[in-house]
């Protein structure tokens, strides 16, 4: 008779919760012809919110279930919680872009659920197959909504791309954890963090450690594992695509810094140099890259490029310090990217035929709000104080310049100088150029309205009065030390 | 009144924003409103600061009016502020100006009121911010707040033309600056938290701390590069020329009078009490820079055609002094480098409200189009004359003062650059006199300038505040120079001070081991050290 492990439901509730709200959107868009959008909106918001009040509980956990494949604590709340904002914000920004579009595609938040539940194994995650499972579903599901518009041949090509470059990826993932599992006899993070301890380490796992890297690096868009970003970026649908941003990059670097810094801390050495790297060519490619874009979609994917650099400074500084910056970090650039996208797909209207930095031109006339909020995401993502981003880039730039890595943040410095120049161009095409016919005064929709409000505040709120958020962040990386 | 019991300066600092997010919420379409609210706003301020004068203890040298809150506490991040006779000026030149541009911007600024208003409400914000904090991280906060304001206000209202560029230079040289400077706070932050144990931001606790050698010439340099581009000094000067001349006119006065002060005020206030070693290292070359900008802006301002950018270049030359008397260390010197900036800060900023009176009448700048204006507008012509004898420095008024205390300071320890920079109040007057004569002497040439309307109330309303401090600081400097000497002998003495003891305690280190020396001068581990 088979053993069966012990069972602890309440540990995953969240992803339960978020999973079966998909599915039941899913049944009710199958039976209804009208509005299905909307009720799959108002199901998917129910969702996220009865899965935040079941993620509530697990700040004060410190534990592992279903035989440590899951750890349930305050840094798996941490990161629920982000994915969770991240997709309710979605929601809130898809809604007017799908009706609007008179675009009938109400399955995306069946699969927005489906891939946020994804996320939460992949953030939880204790062992590398519940990783490795979690990074699939959130990836396949990811794959579908890149290519979603129909008849738009873009957003094929982005959803095939990225289908491509994201098998290879995950292929070398698994590559690199089966020979990890070659070498250390197991997969759990516990037992791997043992094998790595006992000093004697074999070659292979020092290459399926490498593979892990490169695995996670496509994920985060770290150069030069970056290629796929431009281009599905730019297919994607909008909101969508700040999901992507957002949600995909927190999840892969939650679980990057898991492996890495509860497995493999003890071979540090080995790995921080192969970030230093990455992080350098990261920054000033994506920044470099972004200055020359004329489309702001593949502006913001390089731009998502060179943030992904900066939290890699937060991964080289290591320690308490880098790891919650991090945190920080991502809980800023959450709300900061989200709300830009919100922006982009508004302005971006049917068939996102204006997403380019020109369609900018003369916004602020016609759309003051619209253009207020967008600069201060602009300034938040450039980093100008008093918004996160600022204070993101501080925490993290001073815990690299705590372990004396003064190089690396004068380079941040340098190329963040640089990223000054793409972000304040949007600012000047909205309030600077008129173009030549007068842009439309944008409806925004209550749902969208609320989304950008939330962003905005939250961006200049968590930016001002920081502490709160910096302790929490300190507390929640707390169970990986 | 060492502390506060009421939060003066918070007040101080805030009063425009709240007046900023009380504009958002009128009608955009009765401007009148919206300048009268700014207006009311921003002379609130200038009382509030002035009365704030009755708190101020003019023969303290320490800071006075201090608030401190904590604001984030595990990183010793407080909300202190406090100022000295050295910031108290620069405050109040802020808030004089203040209305003054509301006021000078009326008839001017016609598209977007409500913008611009907002933009010069934060900015207010942002200058007083900067010289009132005595935290590093809210200096640089503050810092970094000024600087979109003004960009929004070149590349908004500036001249068509060539305000783009304008525009993003000035921020892109800014920002470079300053984010090198930020990863020298954060450097400085840590090497002083991890020697003493208490990490902290506060500016007065970090000036107690002795920085290593090595470590003050590089986080000097950084400091260094951002303050030079905002005085700007030669080389560093390019963006400026540009700014000014494509800005509208309120910026370019907020510009030249105060924005520039953040850079000299920061070499005073920041660069070097934290750094003094490397600062007195650096003395003789940024002397030489100095020296080079008076004489170089100078006779790049005796060729311009375009009066705007000649009083740009111009002030490129005056803050060459500034920077002159700061680097002189003695106490006229230093004396004479604040009140210059109080100087630049008058005469500059009246010049270029001349300026953009001028070009409202005519909608040019260029001197060729002028010529006999002075019979055609005889009211504007005293107001001119005077300002421009300020710039010069003629005696009795205020240049002269500053400048004479800048030369005599500076003629002490460096008579070489002493007397090249004399050289550059000659040029002053040729450049001046001579643009001042094309404009306005003789007869009138083109049939243009017939009829062109003298001052108006609000005109003379916008000069006369100015006028008469050029005049109050040429003949009576001592209302001005009294509340300065007990902060500027602090400073002196706390450099020298602070020599000795960094030079002491490298000493010590080499005594007792070369290896050991090594690690602590950097304080931080080799092996991850890049």
């Amino acid at each position: 008779m088979i053993q069966l492990p012990e069972i602890n439901l309440g540990g995953i509730l969240p992803a339960l919760v978020l999973s079966l709200a998909g599915i039941f959107a899913m049944l009710v868009c199958l039976f209804m012809r009208k509005g299905a959008v909307p009720a799959a909106a108002i199901i998917s918001l129910a969702g996220i919110l009865v899965a935040g009040a079941a993620n509530s509980h697990l700040r004060f956990l410190n534990e592992q279930a279903f035989s440590g494949l899951i750890s349930l604590d305050a840094y798996t709340w941490f990161f629920n919680l982000l994915i969770l904002i991240a997709a309710g914000m979605t929601v809130l920004t898809s809604v007017k872009y799908l009706t609007d579009d008179e675009l009938d595609l109400s399955e995306s938040f069946v699969l927005l659920l489906f891939s946020s539940a994804g996320m939460m194994f992949m953030v939880s995650g204790n062992h590398l197959l519940t990783i490795f499972i979690g990074l699939e579903t959130l990836s396949i599901s990811i794959y579908v909504l890149a290519g979603i518009l129909p008849a738009n041949l873009k957003s094929k090509e982005a959803a095939l791309k990225y289908l491509l470059l994201g098998a290879f990826s995950s292929a070398i993932f698994l590559y690199g954890a089966a020979l990890l599992y070659g070498s250390a006899g197991s997969l759990g993070l516990p037992e791997l963090s043992k094998y790595f301890q006992s000093g004697k380490i074999g070659q292979m796992a020092y290459i399926g450690m490498g593979m892990l890297l490169v695995g996670f690096a496509f994920k985060v868009a770290a150069v030069p594992f970056h290629m796929w970003t431009p281009d599905v970026y730019e297919g994607a649908p909008s909101p969508l695509t700040g999901f992507m941003s957002v949600g995909v990059k927190a999840a892969a670097f939650a679980a990057f810094v898991r492996v890495f810094f509860e497995s493999l801390i003890s071979i540090q050495v080995s790995w921080v140099d192969i970030l230093w790297v990455l992080a350098v060519l990261t920054m000033i490619l994506g920044n470099l890259a972004a200055i020359v874009q004329d489309n702001i979609k593949r502006m913001l994917a390089y731009s998502s490029i060179a943030h992904a650099g900066y939290i890699l400074i937060g991964m080289i500084a290591g320690q308490e310090a880098g790891t919650s910056g991090i945190l920080y970090y991502l809980l800023a650039y959450t709300f900061t990217n989200l709300g830009a996208f919100g922006v982009v797909a508004l302005v971006g209207r049917k068939g996102e035929a204006n997403v380019y930095l020109d369609d900018y031109r003369g916004l602020s006339r016609t759309n003051p709000l619209l253009a207020l909020a967008m600069s201060i995401f602009l300034f938040s993502l450039a980093g100008i104080p008093p918004t996160a981003g600022f204070v993101g880039k501080f925490t993290i730039f001073s815990a690299a310049i705590k372990q004396g890595y003064i190089w690396l943040v004068v380079i941040g410095a340098l190329t963040s100088a640089a990223s000054v120049f793409y972000y304040f161009r949007v600012v000047m095409k909205m309030y600077m150029e008129s173009p030549e016919a007068e842009p439309a005064k944008l409806q925004f929709g209550p749902a969208m309205l609320l989304a950008l409000t939330i962003a905005a505040s939250v961006v200049l709120y968590i930016g001002i009065f920081p502490t709160n958020y910096l302790n929490l962040a300190a507390q929640s990386v707390k169970p990986l030390f | 009144m060492e502390n506060a019991s009421f939060p003066l300066l918070s007040l101080i600092t805030f009063i425009p924003l709240i007046g900023a997010i009380l504009l958002l919420f009128l009608n955009r379409e009765s401007k009148e409103l919206l300048r009268w609210v700014a207006l009311i706003f921003m002379l609130a301020d200038f009382v509030v600061s002035v009365a704030a004068l009755g708190w101020f203890n003019t023969s303290s040298p320490n800071m006075q009016l201090v608030e401190n809150r904590v604001w984030v506490a595990d990183w010793g991040i407080s909300y202190k502020l406090g100022i000295d006779g050295i910031s108290l000026f620069l405050v109040l030149l802020s808030t004089l100006l203040g209305p003054i541009v509301v006021l000078a911007s009326w008839k001017d600024i016609q598209t977007r009121v409500k913008e611009f208003l907002i933009s010069l409400l934060i900015l207010q914000v942002g200058m007083i911010g900067v010289f009132v904090s005595l935290d590093l991280f809210l200096f640089y906060v503050f810092w970094e707040v000024m600087l979109i304001p003004m960009y929004l206000l070149i590349g908004v209202w500036g001249n068509p033309a060539r305000r783009l560029y304008a525009a993003i230079k000035f921020v892109l040289y800014t920002i470079v600056g300053s984010l090198l400077m930020l990863v020298a706070i954060l450097a400085l932050y840590f090497m002083a938290g991890k020697s003493t144990g208490t990490y902290t931001f506060d500016l007065l606790k970090l000036y107690d701390f002795a920085v290593p050698l090595k470590a003050q010439f590089w986080m000097f340099l950084a400091f260094f590069l951002a303050f030079a581009i905002k005085v700007p000094m030669f080389p560093f000067h390019t963006w400026l020329p540009d700014a000014h001349t494509e800005a509208p006119t309120v910026g370019s006065v907020v510009l030249a009078a105060v924005l520039l002060k953040m850079g000299t005020y920061g070499f005073i206030r920041f660069a070097i009490p934290l750094f003094p070693n490397a600062a007195a290292d650096a003395t003789w070359w940024i002397c030489l820079l100095a020296v080079i900008g008076v004489i170089y802006g100078a006779w790049v301002a005796m060729v311009q055609v375009d009066v705007k950018r000649l009083v740009a270049f111009s002030s490129v030359s005056h803050l060459g002094f500034v920077m002159l008397g700061m680097f002189a260390f003695t106490s006229q010197g230093v004396e004479g480098s604040i009140l210059q900036m109080i100087n630049h800060g008058l005469s500059t900023g009246a010049l270029f409200l001349i300026v953009g009176m001028i070009y409202e009448r005519r909608h040019t700048r260029l001197i060729a189009e002028f010529g006999g204006l002075s019979k055609v507008m005889p009211l504007f012509a005293v107001f001119f004359m005077i300002f421009t004898l300020s710039s010069i420095g003629l005696p009795g008024l205020n240049g002269f003062v500053g400048e004479f205390l800048i030369l005599l300071g500076t003629f002490k320890v460096y008579p070489v650059y002493a007397v090249l920079a004399a050289s550059g109040v000659i040029f002053a007057a040729v450049y001046m006199l001579w643009m001042f004569q094309r404009v306005m002497f003789g007869k009138v040439t083109n049939p243009k300038n017939l009829g062109l309307p003298d001052l108006c109330a609000r005109e003379v309303l916008v000069l006369m505040p100015i006028l008469v401090f050029v005049v109050w600081i040429g003949v009576y400097p001592n209302t001005f120079l009294q509340p300065m000497a007990a902060p500027v002998k602090k400073f002196l003495s706390h450099v020298e001070t602070k020599k000795t003891a960094v030079l002491n305690m490298e000493k010590a280190k080499k005594q007792t081991n070369v290896g050991q020396a090594e690690v602590a001068v950097t304080s931080l581990p080799v092996e991850n050290r890049r």
